[in-house]
């Protein structure tokens, strides 16, 4: 491409992007410079960083070596098919986001915007630089460079407390992680103290060390992505952070997680161990329908969309487990389904969830209201959000035509297969596992309807709604341009699938290309058409005509017809907008049925209350299980050691003394 | 008692008055008194340097000698004087644990710092081994007067005899350090000297004082 290695034109779109940060700083308080200038630059180079991703699919691996880095430790760049992969998708969803930010950010408290460019900015160069990175040094610096570019993001409202805290849970938690990558690296190394990718490709690991590389990786990319029980931080940064920064990290930050993963369990480890994939199978289920559960009993928008990224983490962590058993017992063909189904949830959750967190985030703008419980009847003020979020709810609940409905099922035709496993336990494990997914797919449809519902549809809930404004011009481009990404991504599955070939048969040596050449470019079945197949146009055409024939039918039967007239109002005079379902009641039946599942504290109105109220709080059981307690434990120790700390220096001298002469006499040669 | 050379026995004199004045510095109360027996010390460590270099040659070790005298017997006891002067705290310092238990705590010390460098002493060749021991009771008597002493002046003298020490167990058991790392100390040792002193002066206007008890304040609950 004009001579350059995609890689250097991807090292030159980071650097840009550095630059357009360094360059929000010539002017940090003009908004509209930064915001309709640098906003948009970035975007284009989003888009460019996308289409070269798609270049360098089924393109072999350019490495590289920057000069930069400690001396003898330079960094080391390489870019191969599942970089590519993760570069379109962090191209793509952040050229949407950066668009809607052009509209978004504007003069407020909080931090300046041209700090916020240069946040904003560094977040994307160091996440590419994460998919670039070829050497566990670069990788943890890129890292790192991620996790706080991202921790001042949360916190640019920096003034309210909870959002403090949210931000330093956040960063507890992703230095935990880290360092559960480090020592994941430090496993892979063998001791050789080499840290380049390729020694650690070249390492033959006994069993048990791989099996620790992977746990760590495990828990350290897990720790990031989201995955039980290190999944506290997502619903309290989320509602902190900005709407384009829940975006960018719940769209495309969770996903170099799963790159990580993906990196180090199929390409820098060479052993597969069947249990690994039953362990990443657990942990995302469990996450799974911990997430959906969580989310359908939200009455915060955010948090909501927070609990549901959860999910489909989850069910992400799922694909992987999936394709580890397979990949274990060599049977490359369904690995490769699985993993298909991994990657291309990536992209329609990048797409989707991107989309709903910036829907939120014009709401936000439009009424000042996060709380479900004070929106409703938005469609009617704000039609381009809600019909674009209507997209982006369709895919998040897994319904044909949109993108999430392709890798559901990928996912699910992965599970079908699962019988032929030579293991008679993971046969019994297995089916068990995809009716779980099943009903995580039922529940998170409850949540997206419970979110849609309540937000755009009925009647407004509070006066004030009446004055919300739809979205401007920036942001409605930004929204745009990911529905569409949601929609080719439903309707156009097998040439996206074609694409994601080169990465699939780059970890497993297998994809599903050839199947699918077979069989034309409007239909997708990952195996054989006998077995099961999917045709997207049909679907979206039997949709749009049953629409059409009814709408018709309608208007001809009935047109002028309607009479208008007060409904029974079943005996009581006061019914307003408030009398409507609400989001708590909404989801009553799910927190009945899955009581165990939730810490709940309710409190119901009394006969003779003056005032009567009825509220529940529902809380995290894992910070009762996991965090308090460790919270506690810290606390009590802290304590303990505070007591040596007397003030008087010839105590503290003591210690030194007392140390050195017990030193003495216990190294006695 | 014959088959010790004559310049070791000299050397082992030397080291001996090292330690028996870190035990006078340990019963002293006067704070000038003990400013005059730390540039006693300093002597003695100057005459058993170059002692150690006559007999065995060691050129650097006549430049350790030197700056020894310029630093120790002259420089450091004049700062230390005119601190003392200007802050009027030449008179009596309280000790927290009366005299006689700390002599007595310091015998324990000088015995466990033999028996400890005796197997040490054994692997060096130096004609100055015999003096390892002696040089660790040094460090030991030292530390003892900062932790018993409670006015910061004779804590910084408490610091800066155990610097002698260490600079007696360098030079024991390997002829001293490299000539770049003895600078390096020499060079601390004076900053460090310098900055005590601003130090001083801010403690007692904070204080009124320079009864370390005081700091027990500066603790956070």
């Amino acid at each position: 491409m004009f001579g350059f290695l995609s890689l250097d034109l991807l090292l030159i779109a980071a650097v840009a992007w550095l630059v357009i940060g360094v360059a929000g700083l010539l002017a940090p308080g003009n908004t509209r410079f930064i915001a309709q200038l640098l906003f948009p630059v970035g975007a284009a180079i989003g888009i460019g960083v996308g289409l070269i991703g798609i270049a360098a699919l089924g393109a072999p691996a350019e490495t590289a070596v920057l000069a930069i880095g400690l001396p003898d430790l330079p960094f080391h760049l390489r870019l191969d098919n599942l970089s590519a992969v993760f570069a379109l998708l962090l191209g793509f969803a952040s050229a949407g986001i950066s668009v809607y930010s052009a509209g978004y950010f504007r003069e407020g408290k909080g931090t300046a915007p041209g700090l916020l460019c240069v946040e904003y900015h560094l977040f994307l160069a160091s996440m590419l630089m994460v998919l670039l990175a070829d050497d566990a040094y670069a990788f943890m610096v890129a890292w790192e460079c991620m996790a706080l570019s991202s921790f001042f993001l949360v916190t640019t409202d920096h003034r309210h407390d909870e959002i403090r805290r949210a931000g330093f849970l956040y960063l507890l938690i992703a230095h935990i992680g880290a360092i559960g990558i480090l020592l994941c690296f430090g496993v892979m190394t063998g001791g050789a103290g080499d840290y380049r990718f390729a020694a650690m490709r070249a390492m033959e690991l006994t069993p048990a060390w791989s099996s620790a590389a992977f746990l760590l990786a495990l828990a350290g990319f897990g720790a990031k992505a989201g995955l039980v029980p290190l999944h506290v931080w997502l619903p309290e940064a989320h509602p902190a952070a900005p709407s384009p920064v829940s975006a960018l990290m719940s769209g495309v930050m969770l996903k170099t997680a799963i790159y990580g993963l993906l990196r180090v369990s199929f390409d820098l480890v060479h052993t597969t161990i069947w249990w690994w994939g039953v362990v990443a199978l657990a942990v995302g289920l469990a996450t799974a329908l911990f997430g959906v559960l969580y989310s359908t009993v939200q009455s915060d928008m955010k948090r909501l969309l927070a609990y549901s990224s959860i999910e489909n983490i989850g069910l992400i962590a799922v694909g992987i487990g999936l394709t580890l058993v397979f990949h274990a017992y060599r049977m490359e063909a369904l690995a490769a389904l699985a993993l298909t189904a991994v990657l291309y949830h990536c992209l329609a959750h990048a797409g989707f969830k991107s989309l709903l967190f910036l829907c939120t985030g014009s709401v936000l703008h439009a009424t000042k209201e996060r709380s479900l419980g004070k929106l409703g009847g938005l469609i009617h003020r704000m039609p381009w959000v809600a019909w674009l979020a209507l997209a982006g709810i369709i895919a998040g609940a897994g319904l044909p035509p949109l993108s999430g409905f392709v890798s559901e099922w990928l996912l699910l035709q992965g599970f079908l297969f699962s019988p032929s496993l030579p293991h008679p336990w993971l046969n019994m494990i297995v089916p068990v596992a995809a009716a779980l997914v099943v009903l995580v797919a039922a529940l998170a449809g409850f949540a997206m309807v419970k979110f849609y519902g309540i937000i755009f549809l009925g009647q407004m809930r509070e006066p004030a709604l009446k004055d919300a404004h739809d979205a401007g011009p920036w942001e409605k481009a930004g929204l745009v341009w990911l529905t569409l990404v949601t929609v080719l991504l439903g309707v156009l599955p097998s040439p996206v699938i074609l694409r994601l070939d080169a990465a699939t048969r780059q970890l497993l040596g297998a994809g599903l290309a050839d199947t699918l050449r077979e069989q034309g470019w409007w239909m997708l079945a990952p195996i054989s058409a006998e077995r099961a197949s999917y045709e997207p146009l049909l679907v979206l055409a039997t949709i749009a005509v049953v629409l059409m024939v009814t709408r018709w039918l309608v208007r001809a039967l009935y047109h002028g017809r309607v009479r208008r007239g007060s409904p029974w109002d079943c005996g009581y005079h006061f019914e307003g907008p408030r009398a409507q379902d609400t989001a708590e009641g909404f989801s009553q039946p799910i927190r009945r049925i899955f009581e165990p599942m939730f810490r709940m504290e309710r409190h119901f109105p009394a006969a003779r209350d003056k005032q009567p109220y009825y509220s529940v709080k529902v809380e995290d059981h894992f910070w009762h299980w996991c965090y308090l307690p460790i919270a506690r434990l810290a606390n009590s120790i802290s304590a303990m050691i505070v007591a040596l700390q007397g003030g008087r220096i010839a105590v503290y001298l003591m210690y030194s003394f007392i140390t050195l002469l017990l030193l003495l006499l216990v190294a006695r040669p | 008692m014959s088959s010790i050379p004559f310049s070791a026995q000299l050397i082992n004199l030397f080291a001996a008055a090292i330690l028996l004045l870190g035990f006078a510095m340990l019963a002293q109360r006067r704070n000038l008194a003990l400013v005059n027996l730390f540039a006693f010390q300093g002597l003695c460590l100057c005459l058993a340097t170059l002692t150690t270099a006559i007999s065995t040659g060691q050129t650097h070790l006549f430049y350790s000698a030197g700056l020894t005298l310029a630093l120790k017997v002259v420089a450091l006891p004049w700062i230390l004087y005119r601190l003392v002067r200007q802050l009027n705290v030449g008179g009596e310092a309280e000790a927290l644990i009366n005299i006689p238990t700390t002599m007595l705590v310091g015998i324990v010390l000088v015995m466990i710092a033999f028996n400890v460098a005796l197997p040490i002493s054994e692997l060096s060749q130096t004609i100055t081994r015999g003096t390892l021991g002696i040089a660790l009771a040094v460090v030991m008597l030292a530390f003892l007067m900062m932790i018993t002493r409670q006015k910061a002046i004779s804590q910084v003298v408490g610091f800066l005899s155990m610097e002698n020490g260490l600079f007696l167990a360098a030079t024991s058991a390997t002829y001293g350090m490299p000539m770049v790392v003895e600078l390096g100390i020499a060079l601390d040792v004076l900053v460090g000297m310098i900055i005590l002193g601003v130090f001083f002066f801010q403690i007692r206007d904070q204080f009124d004082s320079l009864d370390i008890r005081h700091m027990e304040k500066l603790k956070d609950n």
